[in-house]
This record gives structure tokens, sequence and C-alpha cells, in this order.
């Protein structure tokens, strides 16, 4: 058990922390956030095969990370102005998951 | 011994501020939680010694989507709909969570020996890169077909997110007003810290040549900056369709297509480029995607034009 295989572990745990969130949080704001950490899990993981090589990570997956980190955000901002968007117009849950206390607020 | 407990503590850290962030009661404090959870992930990319990748996380995940998600919960929290139901089909959930987790967990020990072969060629390849930072090589020489639709890629998040403007709102202001208490916190940082970002911003940009550091990371601090002086009210954000700020957003990809083009037409292919010119090509691709990057994210954490009612601050 190196420092190496921690790091991935924790990126793979992170992963399914991620997941459990993205199926799990009501609150559509939650679940933006349950997406990054997938993303950042998943960018840990493949961080941590690139550095198997022994010399430091391989610099063709940290190209590719800088480029993902940068989508991501972008997805996120999109995301974000998504959920406010629609929680504006019927709060900020999925009606098929909404509990049963009807809100009357902003109903047009 | 040091350093592996080190790492152990790394681990512990990153995994109980994801928890908190997931699973954590409140949604403010899941966001603050996620903010120290970027932090942390930046930590561990330093400690694997890719210091690219952590100023990118620490700069773009942990602060630009810790700004996106505060500002998103603040929006809510004006509407009264901030109040965090928590969390239903936990046993689904924790299943499909803990599957992924140990299906990734076993795929790591399972990982056939790493290929040196792509390492080998891309160290021999170095040389006629044009700068000396291998990962700026792959994004801006190597693979910057990627880097190319990526910047597209950026432009066209942007203009999704105008499409939820409403069309009262469409010919205001970029965000929400912004209110600073005069002489508090954030009025003064907003005047101290944007020209030392602008600076750092810009010898981010030019030590990525060859040293760590590069576009996107430059790029984020000058957009970082930006995003300050417009919440600290000193400069308002702009509307959609001023000419500075289109010819700003569009100029990277401009000049990274014009480059592409002058290497088909010249140098034998769409985005090759030929040893002896590859330093200044880069560079100024390098130069427009920053301008280019600073301003589509300081656009995107700004958000859609919303201040429907044109009365000035109705807060």
């Amino acid at each position: 058990m190196n420092g190496l295989d921690i790091l991935a572990l924790s990126a793979s745990a992170l992963v399914g922390l991620g997941i459990y969130g993205l199926l799990a949080a009501r609150h559509l704001l939650r679940r933006v956030l349950a997406f990054n950490l997938v993303g950042s899990g998943l960018f840990l993981w493949f961080g941590a095969a690139g550095a198997c090589g022994g010399v430091g990570v391989d610099p063709i997956p940290q190209a590719l990370i800088i480029t993902g980190i940068v989508v991501a955000l972008a997805a996120s901002a999109l995301g974000v102005a998504l959920v406010v968007a629609h929680a504006r117009l019927s709060g900020p849950t999925l009606p098929e998951e909404a509990p049963c206390d009807p809100e009357p607020d902003s109903g047009s | 011994m040091m350093a592996l407990s080190f790492d152990l503590a790394l681990a512990a850290l990153l995994i109980v501020s994801a928890l908190a962030a997931v699973a954590g009661r409140g949604l403010f404090r899941a966001v603050i939680f996620f903010i120290v959870y970027g932090v942390l992930v930046a930590l561990a990319w330093a400690r694997l010694g890719a210091v690219d990748v952590a100023l990118a996380e620490a700069a773009i995940g942990a602060g630009l989507t810790g700004v996106l998600l505060l500002a998103a919960h603040g929006r809510l929290r004006r509407e009264g709909l901030e109040a965090d139901p928590g969390a239903g089909g936990q046993g689904f959930a924790a299943i499909g969570g803990a599957g992924v987790a140990l299906a990734l967990g076993w795929a790591w020990f399972a990982l056939p020996e790493p290929a040196t072969a792509t390492r080998a060629a891309l160290d021999s390849a170095l040389p006629d890169a044009g700068v000396g930072n291998p990962v700026t090589a792959v994004l801006l020489n190597f693979r910057s077909f990627d880097t190319l639709l990526e910047s597209i890629v950026l432009l066209a998040a942007l203009v999704a997110l105008w499409m939820l403007a409403r069309d009262g709102a469409w010919r205001q202001r970029l965000g929400l007003p912004q209110h600073a208490r005069p002489g508090g916190v954030l009025a003064s940082f907003g005047r101290v810290l944007p020209p030392l970002g602008l600076l750092f911003g810009a010898f981010l940009v030019w030590s990525g040549a060859d040293d760590n550091g590069g576009a996107f990371q430059g790029g984020t601090v000058l957009a970082a900056s930006l995003l300050l002086a417009m919440m600290a009210g000193l400069y308002l954000p702009p509307r959609i369709g001023e000419r500075l700020w289109q010819s700003a957003l569009v100029l990277g990809p401009v000049v990274f297509i014009a480059c592409g083009l002058v290497g088909a037409l010249v140098w034998g292919g769409f985005l090759v480029l030929p040893p002896a010119y590859a330093k200044g090509v880069i560079l100024a691709i390098e130069t427009g995607l920053t301008i280019s990057i600073a301003a589509t994210l300081a656009l995107l954490v700004i958000g859609p034009p919303e201040q429907a009612h044109n009365s000035g601050g109705a807060a």
C-alpha cells in the first residue's frame, strides 16, 4: 500500500460519494455539487493512474485533466443557471420527488 | 513513513469534506464544505507533483465553482427556495455509489503495467514543441485540436446560459445588481486585489511556456480579478452585445483558428507548427486564449441578465 494506492482508493470513494449524492439529493443545487464531485474524483483517479510510471504524472493526462476541469466549470455554470431558472418556475426539487406540501409561490 | 501518514490524513480529509458536502445538513454548509474539498483536491494534485493541475483545480475547482455555487445559493435564498428537503431513495443511492466505488477500486489494482511508450515519444518530441513545459506543449501543440474545441465549448456554454434570460431582462446588465458596503471588506479588497491578480495572471501565462502555469490558470486568475471588481460594484458587468466584450470572447478561438489555417496553407496541415515558429505562434495563441478565457469564465460565473425591473436596485 503506497501513497498512490491511497489516493486512487480515496478517489474511487469520492466518485462513489458523488454518485450517491447525484441519486439521493433532492435539492437540485446539491446534485450539481455531487456532479462536480464525480468529475474531480475521476480526474484524481486518472491522474494517479498517469503517475504509475514512476516519474510524476504523465503530461498528456495532465493536459486532458486541465481541459476537463475547465469544461466541468462551464457545465456547472449552465447547470446552476438551469437550477435557478427551474426553481423560480416550479420550486427547487424535481416535480415527481417534491414532498407533498404544495408551495404557492411563483406559479405563473 | 512521514509521507504515508500525510497521504492517509489527506485521504481522510478529502472523504470527510466530500461526505459533508453531499450528505451534511443545510445547503449553505454543503457549499462551504465543497470549497474546502476543492482546496484539498488541489493539495492532492500538488502531492502527485502535477503543479499545473493543482493550480487549475485551486483556481477553477475551488475558487470559481465555489463563487458560482455561493451566488446560486444567494439567488435561491432571495426567492425563499434554499430549504433543503434532504435525501430520498437513500438505500438505492448508497448501493449505486458503493458499487461504483468498489468497481473503481478493483479496477485500480487490475490496471495493466503502465505504458511508458507515450512518455518516451513525448520526451523526444519536446525539443521541437517550442515550449519547455510538457503540459503546455501537449495543450497548445501536440493536442491543440482538443484545446481549440474546448475554447469553443466554453463559448457555447455561455450562449446557452444567456438563452435562460427572460425577455424583459435581455437588454439589462448581466447578473444581479451587486451591493457592497462602502468601506467594507469586499469594497476594499475589490480595490486592492485586482491589480495584484492582473500581475499574477499575466505572470502565470508567461511562466507557463517553460515552467508551471499556462493560459487556463492565468485566465482564471484574471477572471477572478474581474469578478471581484464586479462584485465590489467598482466595475459594472457588461450587457449582452457590447462590442468590446464580444471581441474579447471570440479573440482566442479566432486567433487559434487563424494560426491553424496558416498551418494548413503554409506548413502542410491544420494546426501544424514548425519548430522554428512554434514558440511565437504558441505565445500568440496563448495571449488570445487568456483574454477569451478570462472574459468567458467571468461572464459564466456572473450569470444571465436578471435585472428585470429597471429601478436601479430593488433588493
